[in-house]
């Protein structure tokens, strides 16, 4: 099996993948487009942590530091973690799942890939064509009156969006129409429920991004005088226009991270997944209520008092399910056969590191705390709690669980458990601290800063060293294992999933002859059935 | 239906029906991000609306009721012919399908012709988005409505510059013979379209020319 022909090697040639419809080629371009935008947004982090070194200018000046912070922001938000897993992890193993040759509509898949690499062009010529200095947020009317190059960062933006929900309106299409004869759909794995829940939010919220964005390229062209308070237009309408994307789409972020979880949690435990039918239905409400909480971005824009009140009850909302979820991977642990492989680490760290970013995100969701703690850096650790010590580790929880799938290599596990301790230390160091230092009051996005928050930065700027030698750690064992790693069995880690049970790579059609009839759940492990 | 040889189907769908429901729903769903992107338009109207009220009263009376009307005419016969060609293709009447899509994009012309002379009059006038804005009027905010008016109708009017292109293309197919009562599926999706990009007009029309 392993020596044959696989996805990889059935045909050759650049040409061969630049024009593939395979999924799996799709997914592995996307992986390596994603990782490729990760870095150069890492990079950028790395530049603004070593300027605030300082409370005073080090290296950079206001207005690069302005750019700075602001690219670090677009790419790691458009170009990196709302693909990040659902066009990489979810290519490659969302038809798999479902026991179907490919997606509905392969032409469209690739077309979403080239999609995001023109958009992602469009990036870059703003970055080198005197880079956006207005935070990725491109709040009016600074971004209407601004000087650097806006308009090529939101056409960037509204090619980026026409990707993503292409990408959207493919897998709600896939899960709908190609499920394997007996895959009903409570015996779907999770990890293509919360991709389909994403993917929901991808296709209604979107477009609106889409328009919003437009809108600002006429604002700055035409002038048609909606956003700009000059021409007697309304700034905080831009906002809510803004929010109403971009707060689903935090959504789009972690919803497909906890599908990697839930994976993650069965196959390590050796257990049926606690609660699955309501981690579905909490997958599905987590999309619902991600619609009606925009406003929480606005306290203290000028909403009303009232709106402000009820966003606030429906932010608090959100808790509930994903509450529920965290209990239900606890309790799958209990009992469980638990295998320490760095996928179940990188597990652990996300429980953990999500748990926190939630709760501190229940504090800034009430309004007098908000007020206090708006824009300061308490604001900044819970996102990146939320969003990298959530969907950054469970992306590569899912990395390391299906690397031996994917190329049919293994890593060494060794080498991953050091690089997992460098991550979670260093990503801890940089993000801890800053809860502290907003809550005393360090505002964001700010280029000085009072001597007295020195300390703190210092602490976070060492931490920001030890992460990036974490993921140059994991970047060296992958490249290692593609050249010299071992041939991966079909099923390394005994799991239950359909995908383990193909060839590892696996072959262009994935399955060698007939569609696989399913017909039990997707967590089927002697314990934890009732 | 099942696992033919038929070269219409692709080889990842194991029927003809699926591959046709899968188009349907995905069809379906590109139509709902379209009017999701559409909405925040009419979001700014209701909100600029609400702002303004007696500045949008005054401004609409700049628009051609006429105009607007003829081409909302224009627009729902075009749907007309746009569904008949479907249900041509469906009954296998080649030549028909082909003359209601060429019909059908008559009426797109003859939109875009009426579309280009109310432009030309407004800009005559001076009644553009604000940068260029120098119409006559007692509102000096009278420019966020023509901002407004030129971003809607403009916007739906690269919608119907598209569906144009669509129905050329699905006329040259028609012509060779591609379409039958098995697979009429391109011919449908652009249907469906279509009846959007008509369904948004319908909307545009009353708020943006006759309520008063």
């Amino acid at each position: 099996m392993s020596s044959g022909t696989n996805y990889i090697n059935a045909t050759k040639g650049i040409k061969s993948w630049i024009f593939t419809v395979d999924h799996k080629r799709i997914g592995i371009m996307y992986l390596a487009f994603v990782l490729l935008a990760f870095f150069l947004g890492g990079m950028f982090a790395i530049l603004l942590r070593l300027e605030l070194l300082t409370p005073s200018a080090l290296y950079l000046t206001a207005k690069q530091y302005n750019q700075a912070f602001t690219l670090h922001g677009a790419i790691m938000v458009f170009l990196f973690i709302v693909p990040s897993i659902p066009a990489s992890l979810g290519n490659f193993f969302l038809p798999i799942q479902l026991g179907a040759i490919d997606v509905a509509f392969p032409k469209l898949n690739l077309a979403s890939l080239w999609i995001y690499v023109i958009g992602a062009v469009f990036c870059f010529y703003s970055i080198i064509g005197g880079s956006v200095d207005t935070g990725w947020t491109f709040y009016t009317p600074y971004s209407s009156s601004t000087d650097t190059s806006v308009i090529p960062m939101i056409m960037g933006v509204f090619i980026l969006g026409f990707s993503s929900i292409l990408t959207g309106i493919n897998f709600i299409v896939t899960v709908h129409k190609m499920r394997a004869p007996g895959l009903s759909w409570f015996k779907m794995p999770l990890f293509i429920w919360t991709l389909y829940s994403t993917a929901i939010i991808q296709v209604l919220a979107t477009p609106v991004l889409a328009i919003t964005v437009l809108l600002l390229m006429l604002e700055r062209t035409i002038g048609i005088g909606i956003f700009d308070p000059a021409l007697g237009g309304d700034p905080v309408l831009f906002q809510h226009f803004f929010w109403f994307y971009s707060h689903p789409a935090v959504y789009i972020m972690i919803l497909p991270a906890m599908g990697v979880i839930s994976e993650v949690v069965a196959t390590f435990c050796k257990k049926k997944l606690f609660g699955y039918e309501l981690m579905a239905y909490s997958s599905m409400a987590i999309a619902f209520i991600s619609f009606l909480v925009w406003g929480h971005h606005l306290y203290v824009s000028g909403q009303s008092p009232y709106a402000t009140m009820l966003f606030s009850l429906l932010t608090f909302l959100v808790g509930i399910p994903s509450g529920i979820k965290v209990f239900n991977w606890i309790a799958t642990m209990y009992t469980g056969s638990i295998d320490l492989k760095s996928p179940f680490l990188y597990f652990l760290s996300f429980i953990f590191l999500f748990t926190i970013g939630g709760f501190t995100g229940v504090v800034l969701g009430s309004l007098s705390l908000d007020i206090h703690l708006h824009d300061t850096y308490f604001v900044v650790a819970h996102f990146h709690y939320v969003m990298m010590g959530g969907t950054v580790m469970a992306f590569l929880a899912g990395l390391h669980y299906w690397w031996p799938k994917m190329f049919g290599k293994m890593y060494s596990e060794v080498a991953a458990r050091i690089a997992f301790i460098f991550v979670f230390v260093g990503f801890n160091m940089v993000f801890f601290i800053q809860f502290i230092m907003g809550s005393k009051g360090m505002p964001r996005r700010y280029y000085n800063y009072l001597p007295e928050f020195q300390p703190y930065h210092v602490v976070s700027t060492i931490g920001s060293w030890i992460l990036a030698v974490g993921f140059f750690i994991i970047l060296g064992y992958f490249i290692h294992s593609l050249m010299k790693g071992k041939q991966a069995p079909p099923n390394p880690w005994g799991s239950s999933a359909m995908e383990w049970k193909i060839a590892s790579p696996p072959t262009t059609f994935n399955f060698d002859e007939n569609l696989p009839y399913i017909d039990h759940g997707p967590y089927d492990y002697p314990k934890g059935n009732s | 239906m099942s696992q033919s040889d038929n070269s219409t189907v692709a080889h990842h769908f194991e029927h003809a029906h699926q591959q046709f429901s899968a188009a349907k729903l995905g069809m379906w769903l590109f139509i709902v991000q379209e009017i999701l992107f559409f909405s925040a338009l009419f979001v700014a109207y209701a909100v600029y609306r609400g702002l303004h009220p007696e500045m949008f009263i005054d401004a609409h009376h700049h628009l051609s009721w006429k105009m607007g009307g003829t081409n909302t005419l224009v627009l729902i016969i075009s749907s007309f012919t746009m569904a008949m060609s479907i249900r041509a293709a469906q009954l296998n009447q080649r030549m028909a399908s082909f003359w209601y899509l060429f019909t059908t994009l008559l009426c797109a012309c003859m939109f875009m012709v009426i579309k280009f002379f109310e432009y030309a009059e407004k800009i005559h006038h001076g009644y553009l988005p604000s940068f260029w804005f120098s119409g006559e009027g007692v509102y000096e905010t009278m420019h966020i409505f023509f901002g407004i008016y030129f971003t809607m109708t403009g916007l739906h009017g690269l919608h119907v510059l598209v569906g144009m292109g669509l129905i050329i293309w699905l006329m040259i197919e028609t012509y060779k013979g591609r379409y039958n009562s098995e697979y009429f599926t391109p011919v449908e999706m652009v249907g469906l379209y279509w009846h959007l990009v008509d369904l948004i007009w319908i909307f545009l029309f009353p708020l943006l020319y006759l309520i008063g």
